[in-house]
């Protein structure tokens, strides 16, 4: 799908996960999402950023507004070189009430997209992409 | 690296690009399909010349085997701008898909006067066919896709103005929902209503499903999704009307409405809320 | 630094979140509300997310903490104000917010924390 726009912003500081937020909420602005798919990306977009700080030591996020006429949406890929996560199905799996889990809130990430991927390495570092249309 | 084949048709463009706009211009302005109600001359007179001046340069660069090389950027996007206005101003797709088809019979007269080979003559014209002819189709492909967005962003505003929220007391609203329900507009309907909820305080909602024939799994969670929103918010929701089939559905599907308060009839349900709000019972988690 | 204000009303406290928290922001309003608490002996926290536009887990689990935080200090806590589209994602999310008491504007909170803290005494 074309690609209209596309930004990358560094994930280093708890200042940066609200301009991640700011960025992905602009971003679904200008595809013209209704606000509650734009909570929808925005909060995912939030767990993920906190993720990459908190667990991945820090990394990025690219932020790409994707068009093929009706069809408009919002990707985000968030990359990290930390320590990976061993067992990505248990990861999805766990939500917030399981207290044993990472806690990574992966699986709540995913039912507020359309669009959900991850690849981690562990030892090397995770990605994962979330996109949501309007 | 710039191909023969074509080079006419850009020398033509170049040297004669007053009168082949000039023609062009009567033609459209001649034809049977012009919509005069719909734009004015003026604006037909810049179109077809931003155009013109557009092509020129495009076909200089000597790649129109396809319209996906760079070259092609400025036109498809000018074209897809016309597209898109002739579109919101009520033109028909053909009637778009014209504008730049028109354009082939001042070129080829062009060609006729410069070519006098019969072979070199044919290769040009179809040179010009062939790059027209894709442009029109790019047109009206455009067109198709901005229509289907404004039908999309037309039926959700449908779908926001018909739901049928009313106030029935002071702090007590009711949605009877009426005919099949699919996920869209399930969805749409209990934003609207959990909207209309925070606009007017209300502290109990009362979804009717009496008028639903069937639900299914998807609406069924939208429904229970919607009354974990609203308790969340501070209100309460009661669902009535569901009527034996829509039970045994339920019931079969596994959905579980034990957190819900259910009645049987709307009726039922507004006493229910009536003596709440009375009471003044604490509503939330 | 910066610190979310906090008003005393009788025995109540008032929270008004108007700003999107960092992290470090939201653990400090915590702290913040938890010594406010002691310090009045509020028997009440309102706390008004109605500018929230957005509520993740980090924010839900602070909201869950400090009305667990103010229960253990004997103090009832109302969220009011919370926007749908935030209700709705976090219905997505899973989070069900529990233990924590909600309302749908100040006016409404501020009378059932009147209602909780009589039924307390009686």
């Amino acid at each position: 799908m074309p690609i209209v726009s596309r930004a990358v912003l560094p994930i280093r500081s708890q200042e940066d996960i609200v301009r991640v937020r700011q960025a992905a909420r602009e971003s679904a602005v200008a595809q013209g999402m209704t606000l509650v798919d734009q909570t929808k990306l925005v909060t995912a977009a939030s767990e993920l950023a906190r993720n990459t700080l908190n667990y991945g030591g820090g990394g990025e996020v690219e932020i790409v507004r994707i068009e093929e006429l009706p069809r408009k949406g919002v990707r985000l890929t968030f990359l990290d070189q930390g320590p990976g996560i061993p067992d990505v199905e248990a990861a999805l799996r766990d939500g917030f009430t399981t207290g044993g889990g990472l806690g990574l809130g992966l699986g709540g990430a995913r039912r507020l997209c359309n669009e959900f991927s991850i690849d981690s390495t562990p030892g090397k570092g995770t990605r994962v992409t979330i996109g949501r249309w309007r | 690296m710039p191909s023969a084949a074509g080079q006419t048709v850009r020398t033509v463009l170049v040297k004669y690009e007053k009168e082949v706009l000039a023609e062009w211009i009567r033609l459209q302005l001649a034809a049977t399909t012009l919509r005069g109600d719909l734009m004015k001359e003026n604006e037909l007179r810049e179109q077809s010349r931003d155009l013109l001046s557009l092509l020129r340069p495009a076909l200089e660069s000597g790649r129109f085997e396809s319209l996906e090389s760079s070259d092609w950027t400025q036109v498809k996007e000018f074209l897809a701008g016309v597209s898109r206005t002739r579109g919101q101003q009520g033109f028909a797709p053909t009637e778009t898909a014209t504008f730049v088809l028109s354009l082939k019979q001042p070129i080829f007269d062009r060609l006729r006067n410069e070519i006098k080979d019969a072979q070199a003559l044919a290769d040009e014209l179809w040179v010009a066919t062939v790059v027209l002819d894709r442009l029109a189709l790019f047109t009206t492909e455009q067109f198709l896709k901005t229509r289907e967005t404004v039908i999309q962003s037309q039926q959700r505003e449908l779908l926001e103005l018909s739901t049928p929220v009313v106030e029935l007391w002071e702090s007590i609203l009711a949605l009877p929902l009426i005919g099949t329900l699919d996920s869209e507009r399930t969805q749409v309907v209990m934003e609207s209503l959990l909207q209309k909820i925070v606009e007017t305080g209300a502290a109990i909602a009362i979804i009717d499903i009496t008028g639903v024939p069937t639900v299914d799994t998807l609406v069924a969670q939208h429904l229970l999704k919607t009354v974990a929103a609203a308790r969340l918010m501070g209100a309460d929701c009661i669902i009535s009307g569901i009527r034996p089939q829509i039970a045994q559905t339920i019931v079969h599907l596994g959905v579980d409405l034990s957190e819900v308060t259910t009645k049987a009839s709307l009726a039922d349900a507004f006493m229910i809320a009536m003596r709440r709000v009375q009471a003044k019972l604490p509503t939330g988690t | 630094m910066e610190k979310i204000p906090i008003l005393r009303m009788g025995k109540f406290l008032l929270v008004t979140i108007q700003v999107d928290m960092h992290d470090r922001l939201a653990l400090q309003l915590q702290e913040d509300l938890t010594e406010r608490i002691v310090a009045v002996r509020a028997r009440g926290v309102l706390m008004d997310i109605s500018s929230l536009e957005v509520v993740d887990s980090f924010i839900g689990r602070m909201i869950s903490n400090i009305a667990a935080m103010a229960s253990v200090l004997d103090a009832q806590t109302v969220v009011v104000g919370m926007q749908p589209a935030v209700a709705i994602t976090l219905v997505e999310l899973g989070l069900s917010l529990e233990g924590v008491r909600t309302a749908l504007n100040v006016e409404r909170g501020m009378a059932l924390l009147n209602e909780l803290v009589a039924a307390e005494l009686r």
